[in-house]
């Protein structure tokens, strides 16, 4: 068994939904519960391999990779399917195989228009793919070929399943995207040129830019290629645009995986790639990156206050809470990038949980402008107190999950890595800081007036408002559980992420001597 | 180190000691309780948070009896001069260590300890995985004390060589220490237990009666539970960090139970107001402990923290600019907790939630604890701001202003518990204000002090509006209830008296402590000349006197002014008031000056016993040094001259509501007084009644102005700049596009390509064509621009 898992482990995990993938395309489209029913199987599939290896997993050795599994992949370009999970890819794994299973109930009942379960679903299910793929790739053609999957089925999600405006919003998330994208694979085969490398393996390329002569300025360059793509993922200021629309336009589903996984692939890269094979340039660009993360942060709050739209306002929050993730990594130390780890499984459960409840929301009042809501709580007492619980943990509430994402990172401002200014990012963690009050008006105030006070007129009487359903709850309940239990038990995440997160702190300290 | 190993048997520590986080973790457990299955119940949950809350107000009173029994013993020990019994292997340094300058033995704190998680450098040396609920193995029970460092090293190698093992497994092992939660026991901690748990086991009680019928009865007998669990859990935090969580979860209750009746907007704006004000403050905590946090070689222990504040300026200390910036951050968090100047707002709109509620937050929880954090980190406001031996520092300032500005604004309302409210602002001034003169004591013994007279006040002003039909107008619906309510007069009067501090109540003894302290008045020695605080204070002791003379007249003399006859309430309402009343007047005499003892012939022990069992060791080990310790000397004439002034005021006041009541029995005020005469005294009253426009800047100005201009401002950009740029660089490659398919593509590759590309061209008709011709274009020309800006760095470099 364990020899099994150490060498096909992963590859079952990352490939078992194309098979799903395979089964449902033979399937006629009118077998709709059973294409659920294959749809659902899957994702548990490739979770039961996940907790396999999760279960596995050498947790006193989170530094080094585990279950590698190095094979030729495409010969002539020197590419290998290498592919392993270590401290840093395994929470974001985790959360991905939480995510689409519970992402699949919820759609049980929740197809939305116009319909078609069974395209649906397998979007879903390459989507799936194509995020663990970026997790585990240790190659970066690799990386970049999953990073792209991903980029196809939400694409379609968007366009054919979103709102009025889908198709502006799908192509402009389609474009803007692979613009980043491109600028990073360039720096992929400039990096792959330069130091004359023999594979695009990650950790082989960061030793061989040690001992090149790669002069700091290309560094810096290429490094400025990677922030490009890795940036507009996140999505940092001011490349967020893309973010709010895609998000307002998608289907619930597509909200709830861009804001729990499909960011996340964004900060996973700077810390997987990025900081670790270009760390000389990296120190360059982190006051940079610090800058904007922190414009982020009070950005996207001023964004979220000027929102009439729940979903909205929702999604510029999003801006905010990675700025904090970014924040962290900018740091370039140990405690930031724990910070900016557990930033993003919160984030994912939170945001996720939020957009989740904007869907039902949107399903039961058709509506999402914030001032003809209100009265939710009375309405449907249980939504509204799930509202009030994710606002709560968004904003950052200790004892609950976000908290972690947050102090920590703040904290980690104060005092950065050796060869960058302290006074600098102190300034930015008095600014970080001053987005917390702004998060909780935001948030507050979301609250205030969707879950408090009466239902209008216009809603009062409404039937077709009713309090969660039994897929919802099952959706749902694992996101709140998980966020109380992080939120009491950090170590579950940070004695995971400690291990690789000092690793790289530590190559910044030796960077400076 | 300490009261170690031989003295108090310390070998076993108390088993309450040990397992004191019970105490939190009942009314936790009752939260999940009363959520899950409140509703099903025949007293719809209240049972379950009474039952849980009474069990941890046991577990508290036995901590309580336990500590003092510890402290009583080590001192007679003392007192038998069996000295050596106190020091390990009789060292004489440290007898000094134990004792504070009169010798007295104070008691150390008792830290229990379990790895929470680790993070930042632990990586090989904390290899064991450990899920943070298995406690058996990494707990330790070290009975620390926060007092010199070498000397605790030193111990830690030889007399408690069995239990230094587990220790160092826990801590010297890895080179960044896991970061701990656990449970401080101290004088000031077991003292927090006690109030919090028997406050809120009356106001569970008095509630049943009080919301009966409410809509959400069981989810506010829910969150009343969780309130107390949260305030328990920060009173026993042993880091800053769970100092932190705690300080927040303490912040959420209060918004879920200030806006219990959330339908209405007022409400809900009131409780969003309480956790955004309190949100500015946080920022001054988060930063402070941050700095703490590095200041103290990357730790979170307040022990640590602590030691190393104490050692500032020597070897091994923390820089004291450090600690001064540190300690300013921490008061901008004590200002909005504890609602001082210029952050209090929040606290009188808090009212808004249900009246027990109030009583909970502005005795119990909530407020007082930013004043307990100010005690729980001493050491780091002491060194930080120099509190000895000066005239004037942040603290006390902050202080001496709340409390006046806050008395003031008490004349001005005819809410009953808005009066209430401001006079918690104004007496939490007292504290903070104690505090920063250095009578750690006297602001820790008003804190015990005024909980008792505080959640009197406001469960009498509850049963009141409960008798006046859900109002709290003093001067439209109340008037002459002594007659109706009789049991609800006689408590609140109590309370009033001892709010007004005077003798023998309770707050008279607190009051006359703080402002000697000040050191100030002639032979009362204490740490510093703190004139202003000392005047404002004493401004202050007539203030009150005067506003609750004011408060007293308008519900309970008089005559009547509401419609419908009032009545008496119930006695789970009076049992409560009489407990608390009870209370407010004799807790005065656990801190009785020795002096005073003496001249009655009560026997010597009887004298400071509060200070005895409340004062942390952590203060005797600023003795010797510079800028050390001392307690403020106790003056009889200070103690006449204070309680002539309140006796004053109020004598005053009631002169004037007599001579109005013989002129017209129903009115409230004279329509002809000073105020519409004088123009100055009118300006200044508008200036009172408008809360000295601080509403008006924060929510008039600075909240409207960032969700309006500047956040509206910022979207604009957003929408019309960031956003446009992207279009036009999208429309301009799909030009570019078109024109390269038009002209190239079209020309050179074949018609099968052709034939699909032309239905991409007419976008929007096929929304599947339209996207694989989309798709098909980008991956094109990102693979051609790849591939080419590739080809220039290969060239260039």
């Amino acid at each position: 068994m364990t020899e099994f898992l150490d060498t096909w482990g992963i590859t079952a995990m990352v490939f078992v939904p194309l098979l799903g993938v395979a089964l449902m395309m033979a399937m006629p489209k009118t077998m709709e519960p059973a294409i659920k029913g294959v749809a659902l199987a899957t994702s548990l599939a490739s979770a039961f391999f996940g907790v396999l290896l999760l279960t596995n997993f050498n947790y006193d050795d989170s530094a080094s990779m585990q279950f590698v599994q190095d094979v030729s992949w495409i010969e002539i370009i020197n590419t290998r399917y290498n592919v392993g999970i270590d401290g840093i890819s395994l929470p974001l794994i985790a959360l991905t195989l939480l995510v689409t299973p519970l992402v699949i109930i919820y759609s049980w009942n929740h197809i939305p228009k116009p319909g078609n379960a069974k395209a649906f679903l397998i979007l879903m299910l390459i989507l799936h793919t194509g995020m663990l793929g970026t997790f585990v790739a240790k190659d970066l053609i690799l990386f970049f070929v999953f990073f792209e999957v991903v980029l196809l089925p939400m694409y379609f999600m968007i366009g054919v399943w979103g709102g009025p405006q889908r198709l502006y919003a799908s192509i402009k998330f389609f474009l803007y995207t692979l613009f980043g994208s491109a600028l990073m694979l360039v720096s992929f085969l400039a990096l792959y040129w330069l130091t004359g490398s023999e594979s695009f393996d990650i950790v082989k390329l960061g030793e061989l830019v040690s001992t090149s002569d790669i002069t700091h300025g290309t560094q810096v360059l290429l490094f400025g290629g990677m922030f490009m793509g890795f940036g507009i993922k996140v999505p940092m200021f001011p490349f967020h645009t893309w973010l709010p629309d895609a998000h307002t336009q998608a289907p619930t589903q597509g909200s709830v995986i861009l804001a729990a996984v499909l960011l996340k692939l964004g900060t996973y890269g700077f810390i997987r790639i990025a900081l670790p094979t270009l760390p000389e340039a990296a120190v360059t660009w982190a006051p940079w990156i610090g800058l904007l993360a922190v414009i982020g942060i009070i950005y996207g709050a001023l964004g979220c206050l000027a929102q009439t739209d729940m979903k909205r306002l929702i999604a510029f929050s999003s801006v905010a809470h990675m700025g904090y993730v970014m924040l962290g990594i900018s740091t370039l130390t140990d405690f930031g990038i724990n910070a900016a780890i557990f930033g993003m499984v919160a984030h994912g459960l939170i945001t996720g949980m939020l957009f989740f409840i904007a869907g039902s929301v949107k399903e039961r009042y058709h509506t999402l402008e914030i001032k003809r809501l209100g009265g939710l709580l009375l309405q449907a007492p249980r939504m509204g107190w799930i509202l009030g619980f994710a606002t709560m943990a968004s904003l950052g509430l200790p004892g609950l999950a976000g908290f972690w994402g947050e102090f920590p990172a703040i904290l980690s401002a104060y005092n950065p890595a050796p060869g960058l200014s302290t006074g600098l990012f102190r300034g930015y963690m008095v600014v970080a800081a001053l987005g917390t009050v702004l998060a909780a008006g935001y948030l507050l105030w979301l609250l205030q007036r969707t879950a408090f006070g009466k239902p209008s007129e216009e809603f009062a009487d409404d039937p077709e408002i009713v309090d969660a359903v039994l897929s919802e709850w099952i959706a749902w309940v694992p996101f709140l559980i998980l966020i109380v239990v992080l939120g009491f038990f950090p170590g579950l995440i940070f004695d995971i992420t400690d291990a690789p997160s000092t690793a790289i702190g530590d190559m910044f300290k030796v960077l400076d001597k | 180190m300490i009261f170690s190993a031989e003295n108090v048997d310390a070998e076993s520590v108390a088993w309450i000691f040990e397992n004191v986080w019970l105490v939190p973790a009942l009314p936790a457990l009752s939260f999940f309780l009363i959520l899950f299955f409140g509703k099903k119940l025949p007293k719809r949950g209240a049972e379950i948070g009474i039952f849980s809350v009474g069990l941890a107000f046991g577990l508290a009173v036995f901590a309580t009896f336990t500590w003092i029994t510890q402290i009583n013993d080590s001192q007679s020990e003392k007192t038998d001069e069996s000295y050596a019994a106190l020091s390990i292997e009789g060292e004489p340094s440290q007898k000094v260590i134990l004792t504070a300058d009169d010798g007295a033995v104070r008691g150390k704190p008792i830290i229990t300890e379990v790895e929470w998680f680790s993070i930042g450098g632990s990586s090989d040396s904390h290899s064991e995985e450990e899920a943070p609920s298995e406690t058996s193995k990494e707990n330790k029970t070290a009975i620390d004390s926060p007092a010199i460092v070498a000397i605790a090293a030193e111990d830690s190698s030889d007399s408690e060589a069995d239990k230094s093992d587990d220790y160092a497994t826990a801590h010297s092992e890895s080179d960044a220490p896991a970061i701990s939660i656990g449970t401080w026991v101290d004088g000031q901690s077991v003292m927090m237990l006690f109030v919090v748990t028997l406050v809120s086991l009356l106001v569970h009680v008095y509630s049943t009666d009080y919301v009966h019928g409410d809509r959400r009865f069981t989810h506010y007998f829910a969150f009343l539970s969780l309130f107390t669990s949260a305030m328990l859990f920060m009173v026993l935090s042993s880091s800053t960090l769970q100092l932190i969580v705690g300080w927040e979860l303490v912040g959420v209750c209060s918004f879920a139970l200030i806006g219990h009746w959330w339908e209405d907007k007022p409400n809900s704006d009131a409780a969003l107001k309480a956790f955004l004000t309190n949100r500015v403050g946080d920022i001054g905590l988060l930063i402070g402990m941050t700095v703490l946090y590095f200041a103290a070689d990357k730790s979170f222990s307040i022990e640590k923290i602590n030691q190393m504040a104490v050692l500032s300026g020597q070897e091994g200390g923390i820089d004291k600019g450090l600690l001064t910036i540190a300690a300013l951050c921490l008061m901008a968090a004590v200002m909005s907790k504890s609602g001082q100047f210029i952050l209090h707002t929040w606290l009188p709109d808090a009212m808004a939630g249900p009246t027990p509620v109030s009583a909970l937050i502005h005795a119990a929880t909530m407020v007082v604890a930013g004043v307990y954090m100010i005690g729980r980190l001493y050491p780091v406001f002491w060194e930080g701001l120099t509190i000895a031996g000066s005239n004037i520092n942040a603290m006390a300032l902050i202080g001496a202003i709340t409390t006046v500005g806050g008395g003031l604004l008490a004349f001005v309302q005819r809410d009953i518990k808005k009066v209430l409210a401001y006079s918690t602002v104004s007496q939490l001034g007292y504290m903070v204000l104690a505090l920063g003169v250095g009578a750690y004591t006297a602001g820790m013994f008003h804190l015990f002090t005024h909980a008792f007279f505080k959640a009197c006040l406001f469960l009498g002003a509850g049963s009141v509006s409960h008798a006046c039909h859900h109002s709290f107008d003093m001067k439209a619906d109340m008037g002459g209830l002594r007659k109706y309510m009789p049991k609800t007069f006689a408590t609140f009067m109590i309370g009033s008296l001892a709010l007004a501090g005077i003798p023998p109540l309770a707050g008279f003894w607190s009051k006359d402590e703080i402002l000697a302290g000040a050191g100030v008045w002639p032979g009362t020695g204490g740490n510093g000349t703190y004139y202003i605080p000392f005047i404002f204070g004493m401004l202050t002791a007539a203030m009150t006197a005067a506003y609750m003379t004011r408060v007293i007249w308008l519900t309970f003399f008089g005559t009547y002014r509401g419609h419908e006859k009032p009545h008496e309430s119930g006695s789970r309402i009076t049992i409560p008031l009489i407990v608390l009343a009870g209370l407010a007047s004799v807790v005065g005499f656990l801190n009785m000056p020795s002096p005073f003892v003496e001249t009655l012939g009560l026997p010597k022990s009887w004298a400071h016993k509060f200070e005895d069992w409340v004062e942390p060791a952590g203060i005797a080990t600023f003795v010797g040094k510079a800028n050390g310790f001392t307690h403020a000397k106790p003056s009889l004439s200070l103690a006449i001259v204070a309680t002539l002034c309140a006796v004053g005021a109020g004598g005053a006041v009631l002169a004037y509501y007599k001579k109005l009541y013989a002129k017209d029995p129903q009115a409230t005020e004279y329509s002809d007084g000073f105020l519409a005469k004088v123009p100055p005294l009118r300006a200044g009253y508008a200036f009172l009644t408008n809360k000295y426009y601080l509403d008006h800047l924060y929510s008039g100005v600075i909240a409207a102005g960032t969700k309006g201009p500047v956040a509206k401002a910022a979207y604009w950009f957003n929408q019309n700049v960031l956003d446009q740029v992207i279009n036009v660089a999208g429309k301009l490659s799909v030009f570019v596009g078109r024109f390269i398919y038009r002209f190239i593509d079209q020309g050179t590759i074949d018609g099968l390509v052709n034939a699909s590309g032309r239905g991409a061209s007419e976008s929007g008709e096929s929304l599947r064509q339209v996207q694989s011709g989309q798709v098909r274009h980008y991956a094109v020309m990102m693979f051609a621009a790849a591939a080419l800006l590739a080809a220039v760095f290969m060239v260039d470099f």
